[in-house]
């Protein structure tokens, strides 16, 4: 582990490489203006401490972000083929079955995915702007070695602020980048993650060095006044020329600190009920589309959906499979089977959600009526025609728990044609996307078939 | 090895593990269609923070040192400049397509209600922010102020 002082992560300034005479001629040949830009850095405050807490609260609260972000990608069900993208080779998760408890799951992880995702944004920019003048060094690289580690810090940048941007249009229906949201931000997070793991490798040695060298406890306790610049670093992210402080070290990490703050409380609300959810100011679940029992959000509405009125009045009947045995009942016919009610989270992709009062029939009385009682998975097809989301494969614990409900009526009204009328799917800790709306059949498949 | 690669074998390993990564995700995506816009945008996006943001925020606080010197005595104003601003600016840029009112036709599809641009919300939500931070100022200086004369 030693060893690691003399790489070009290490803490001498790094000889040079393979061909040595190429790399000295491109160091003594800067183009114009590189003396100039590197006298122009001012903040006394950048330097190797800095940068080592942001990296750090980076190092905590990423894996947290890259690890919802993949229990989502699992909460959808790959082993259905219904999760996106549906081919990821050898970046496959392990295969388990999406458990229905806690029932507030996925309302938690994705949630913490998108709001700890937003809330590091502040994070993210200030410790680029900490190792900014790094990318202006000139010569850019003395070896084949730093030639590859700037090639991958590319990976870990564009990767972190491609995730970011992808995230935060997606979660705000403005799709101006035209390509799938889902294949990009999946395969863009494995890009950064392997990045990720790659800098972390290298540079924690410098991180806990850096935060050694002077306390954090310490150095929180000095004012703007009292703040001086670090010793010069090997990496030159120490000024050469600093300017006058007009922060201190403990204000600029309360600085970020604070806009974190402030873009959770901005996002926060949209996974909270009731007037909280206005506090969303600037998002599109901060609104609550009506006052009454059933004016909270949906994710697709009735008329985009393309539901025709005429198939969800009185004609509407809900088949019910299960091999050759087949019943169809109609909204009556099921409201007068044995009915269930339950308190049930909707929790989109988006990280927005919301608990609501479920009421209905048990799916699992659903596959008893056509003795399925052995249930292996249920495939439920909705009367939309078209879109992603028309149709939903359940596993066998999804559809034998208890709560998991065909809802016909949601706070002791029906529902709403956007709420899904004439029935719905509400299954515990399942994507919303997959509590399917408008169903038109419920297939089961049985496990001794 | 170290004299001509430049470092470790440790290193060559990790950066060929994030290279072997990153080539085969390249690979699998080289296929679909919009494979070009998603390298555009994930190169892009480095491009649009360290040559445009980061110089349009650095120049901009340069500017603002300039005209906001360090007064004798009592409080800089510079950071009460600064941090709403600074705020007023992430907020625009996290909560974009909401301030801006893009993606109507997905948002109409998604919530059932009618996209209205949030700009007038942003805009009280930045004076509010500078508000705030002026009554600080005024309440650091008057307190400068008293103290040096008591």
């Amino acid at each position: 582990m030693r060893s690691d002082d003399t790489s070009p992560a290490g803490h001498h300034p790094p000889g040079y490489g393979f061909p040595r005479r190429g790399w000295r001629a491109l160091a003594e040949h800067p183009p114009p203006g590189v003396g100039t830009a590197t006298r122009a850095w001012r903040s006394p405050l950048r330097g190797p401490w800095l940068t080592s807490v942001y990296g750090l609260v980076l190092l905590v609260t990423l894996p947290l972000v890259i690890v919802t972000g993949l229990l989502d990608h699992l909460a959808y069900g790959p082993a259905y083929g219904q999760a996106f993208p549906y081919d990821v080779g050898w970046l496959r998760l392990p295969a388990v079955d999406w458990p229905t408890r806690p029932s507030w799951l996925f309302r938690v992880t994705q949630g913490l995915h998108v709001t700890l995702g937003i809330m590091l944004v502040p994070v993210v920019l200030a410790k680029l702007w900490s190792v900014i003048p790094k990318l202006f060094d000139w010569p850019p690289a003395r070896s084949v070695a730093q030639v590859l580690e700037r090639l991958t810090l590319l990976l870990l940048v564009g990767g972190i602020l491609f995730e970011i941007a992808t995230g935060l249009l997606n979660m705000q229906y403005a799709y101006l980048f035209g390509f799938d949201f889902y294949t990009a931000h999946y395969f863009g997070a494995w890009v950064f993650t392997a990045a990720l793991v790659a800098h972390v490798a290298l540079k924690l040695p410098r991180l806990v060095t850096a935060l050694r060298s002077r306390p954090v406890v310490r150095e929180l306790t000095v004012g703007r006044a009292g703040t001086r610049p670090e010793p010069p670093d090997p990496d030159g992210l120490v000024a050469a020329a600093p300017g006058d402080p007009t922060m201190s070290r403990r204000g600029a990490i309360a600085l970020v600190g604070g806009l974190s703050v402030l873009l959770g409380a901005l996002t926060v609300g949209q996974s909270l009920d009731g007037a909280w959810r206005r506090t969303a100011l600037l998002l599109p679940r901060g609104r609550q589309p009506d006052d009454g029992p059933t004016g909270f959000p949906v994710n697709r509405s009735a008329l985009a959906a393309g539901i025709d009125p005429a198939d969800t009045g009185p004609a509407w009947r809900l088949t019910l499979r299960a091999g050759d045995r087949t019943r169809a009942l109609d909204r009556a016919a099921l409201l007068a089977l044995p009915q269930h009610t339950a308190r049930l989270p909707i929790a989109c992709v988006e990280g927005w959600s919301t608990l609501q009062t479920w009421t209905g029939v048990r799916l699992r009385d659903l596959a008893a009526l056509v003795g399925a009682e052995d249930v292996d998975a249920a495939r439920v097809r909705s009367l939309e025609r078209a879109g992603l989301f028309n149709r939903a494969t359940l596993a066998a614990n999804q559809v034998l728990d208890p709560d998991s409900l065909l809802a016909l009526r949601v706070n002791g009204v029906d529902l709403t044609p956007d709420h899904g009328w004439p029935a719905r799917v509400i299954v515990p800790a399942l994507p919303g996307v997959h509590c399917t709306k408008w169903v038109a059949s419920i297939e089961f498949d049985r496990a001794t078939a | 090895m170290r004299a001509g690669y430049g470092a470790p074998l440790r290193h060559l390993l990790l950066m060929a593990g994030a290279f072997a990564v990153a080539g085969w995700v390249l690979a699998r995506i080289a296929g679909e269609p919009t494979a070009g816009r998603m390298l555009l945008w994930f190169v892009g996006a480095v491009i649009a923070h360290d040559l445009v943001l980061f110089p349009v925020y650095a120049t901009a606080d340069r500017a603002l040192r300039a005209r906001l010197a360090a007064p004798a005595r009592g409080p800089s104003p510079l950071n009460h400049v600064r941090v709403p601003a600074l705020a007023a600016g992430l907020i625009f840029l996290v909560y974009l397509p909401g301030v801006l009112g893009l993606g109507r036709d997905t948002y109409r599809a998604a919530t059932g209600l009618e996209r209205e641009p949030l700009l007038g919300r942003w805009l009280l939500l930045t004076a509010a922010l500078f508000l705030a931070s002026g009554l600080l100022y005024a309440l650091r200086r008057w307190r400068a102020h008293h103290l040096r004369r008591v």
